[in-house]
């Protein structure tokens, strides 16, 4: 991938707000796209306020939970998500089903790329976790390409600690938030 | 937070808090002022009078209250309340009143606001024991600097009665999270003044000042991945510098600013390369089928210090930045990860795993290779030095929330910078004099 297309798409990506800045005490402002094409869609309260006559004001908070933006599922019933132990970027048995799958389906479609996201549990510094995970993805990429997909429809990355699937502190989340996801481009 | 210290002072920062709300507040309100706590006292402190600012009222910010406020967070002062004598710079304050009640030194000063909208602070102090006039000094500066002037007062003021270079009027970078917002954050030293660079919906880590403050370079997944992007502070233009295959990530500015050092994944595993600052010439600096990642230059620019696993568990290492012969530093401890090398190159800040299973923040003397942990918390993260080398800045959690602390390199003077209600971390401490500005 150029240099220049990636900043292309960085910058088509991304982030939503424009924020004044006071530095040296003269006014400027980040230049920031607002349009996140990818990202997720703006949360809008729709719930209606005071229309209903009612002359208290309403507590009532109807929750917006907007789905997060993968692209999971999108073209298979394949599981796209591979469990770690602790400590282990081993992929384990119990996963040889879905890395065979995800296998054939990229064998048998040779322009389809995928993503693997590497992710690990909260504990310790975020850029060690972030070459952890590197290390998770990079481990599920390789029992692919041994089984034949070719190295160019894989992108191995790493979110490390920052994207927990499950929030706390306990041992049930660690072992949810220590995985590799499967998306596809 | 225990500390072994019997001495707990919160700060109040009422007054301040509300003007800095009205004016100079282009965060949300979640963003609200860093609430200063601090533990622990230094072996010897100054007893320092300081007077309100002859018609400080006119101006928005209450400069001797920050001035104050400085001070005392620096563990090295305590303040005594000169407010009733009504003194300034101009007239020779009753010193020996002064001995009498304990001061050691005495500040005072006035403010006047200029026909152009500028104010002119002006200072003086004194030191009381010795009757002795230490000087003073005018600064003519926009309402938007009156913060600034009044940390450039504090860092005198430290300078003369320590010796030793005051950093009050440095910034600090940092991220704060609130739901799924990120923002890259710049606010004083002292948590104040706090200005969102950059939000995203998405994580962004490991900021890292240019050595002349002007731009940051951090992590961003903006894109959906992670990739090091530099932004120069004043203006928001941003370039990314390492956006390869795979991720990017941990940038360390060279000390002459023209290289970044940062792990990429490009090749496969994560690896340690330099880079140009304008994201050019590329060159593989480690090669090893382990993690090398953490890059951390020595202030001469000869070395530099990164964290390997090569060994088993994660540990910090040391390498010529021209390339060569690789040496193992830290020897105790199975998890040691996140070095900092202070701007004089004596010390090494870095976070260990101790037997408990805690993260500490723990210092190195370079020079003999002695080592000891500068806090009791259990989830530190992320050291950064002040540029006098005189005190870290580094993340942690306090009733489950990330907050930023600094500690002295003895780790007995602590303050606590926090949001109420945004999860902090990733601190990173800026350079003397950033954009430097009369």
């Amino acid at each position: 991938m150029t240099q220049a297309r990636f900043t292309s798409r960085l910058f088509a990506l991304t982030v939503l707000a424009s924020t004044a800045l006071w530095l040296g005490g003269c006014g400027s402002s980040v230049k920031l796209d607002d349009k996140a094409s990818n990202g997720p869609a703006p949360i809008v309260n729709a719930a209606p306020s005071g229309s209903s006559g009612n002359s208290v004001p309403s507590s009532n908070v109807a929750p917006v939970v907007v789905a997060p933006s993968d692209n999971a599922g999108a073209d298979t019933s394949l599981p796209r998500v591979i469990y770690f132990d602790f400590d282990s970027n081993v992929v384990k048995e119990e996963f040889r089903g879905t890395i065979d799958g995800h296998a054939k389906r990229l064998m048998a479609a040779k322009g389809k790329k995928i993503v693997i996201e590497g992710h690990t549990d909260e504990r310790g510094g975020s850029e060690y976790n972030l070459a952890l995970g590197q290390r998770r993805a990079e481990a599920v990429q390789k029992s692919l390409t041994l089984l034949g997909v070719s190295p160019d429809q894989i992108e191995a990355v790493s979110f490390g600690k920052e994207r927990p699937a499950v929030q706390g502190s306990t041992e049930e989340a660690w072992a949810k938030n220590r995985r590799a996801e499967i998306k596809d481009r | 937070m225990q500390l072994p210290v019997s001495r707990r002072a919160a700060l109040s920062w009422g007054a301040l808090g509300a003007l800095a709300g009205a004016a100079l507040w282009p965060l949300s309100a979640a963003h609200a002022q860093f609430r200063v706590e601090i533990s622990g006292v230094g072996a010897t402190q100054i007893p320092i009078a300081i007077g309100r600012f002859r018609d400080e009222a006119r101006a928005p910010q209450p400069i001797s209250e920050i001035v104050k406020a400085d001070l005392v967070r620096s563990g090295l002062f305590k303040s005594l309340d000169a407010s009733a004598d009504k003194l300034d710079e101009v007239g020779r304050p009753p010193l020996s009143d002064w001995r009498t009640k304990g001061a050691d030194a005495l500040l005072a000063g006035s403010i006047a606001a200029l026909a152009d909208g500028r104010f002119d602070i002006r200072y003086h102090l004194w030191d009381v024991l010795k009757a002795q006039d230490l000087g003073g000094l005018s600064l003519v500066v926009p309402a938007g600097d009156l913060r600034q002037a009044a940390h450039r007062i504090a860092d005198e003021v430290y300078e003369k009665l320590t010796g030793d270079k005051g950093v009050f009027a440095t910034r600090i970078a940092y991220i704060s999270k609130v739901g799924r917002q990120h923002t890259l954050v710049i606010a004083d030293s002292d948590g104040e003044g706090a200005q969102a660079a950059l939000t995203s919906g998405q994580p962004i880590i490991s900021p890292a000042w240019s050595p002349d403050g002007r731009q940051l370079a951090y992590v961003s997944f903006e894109s959906g991945k992670a990739v090091v992007v530099t932004q120069d502070v004043s203006t928001g233009r941003r370039r990314v510098v390492a956006g390869f295959k795979g991720t990017n990530s941990a940038p360390a500015w060279s000390p002459d600013g023209r290289q970044l050092a940062v792990t990429l994944s490009r090749d496969g595993g994560s690896q340690l390369y330099l880079i140009s600052s304008e994201g050019e010439g590329l060159r593989r600096l480690t090669q090893s089928a382990a993690i090398d990642t953490e890059a951390a230059w020595s202030p001469d620019g000869a070395s530099i210090y990164f964290v390997s696993d090569r060994g088993g568990g994660p540990q910090i290492y040391r390498v010529p930045s021209a390339g060569g012969n690789v040496q193992r530093v830290t020897f105790s401890g199975s998890y040691n990860i996140s070095p900092a090398i202070s701007p004089d190159g004596r010390y090494m800040a870095y976070i260990s795993q101790v037997d408990n299973g805690a993260f500490r923040v723990h210092l190195m003397d370079l020079a003999s290779g002695s080592v000891k942990a500068l806090t009791d918390s259990r989830d530190d993260e992320s050291p950064s030095f002040a540029p006098n080398s005189k005190q870290i800045i580094y993340a942690s959690r306090s009733q489950g929330r990330g907050v930023l602390m600094t500690t002295s390199l003895d780790g007995r003077i602590k303050a606590k910078l926090s949001t109420p209600q945004a999860e902090v971390r990733e601190p990173a401490w800026g350079p003397q004099s950033a954009n430097p500005k009369r």
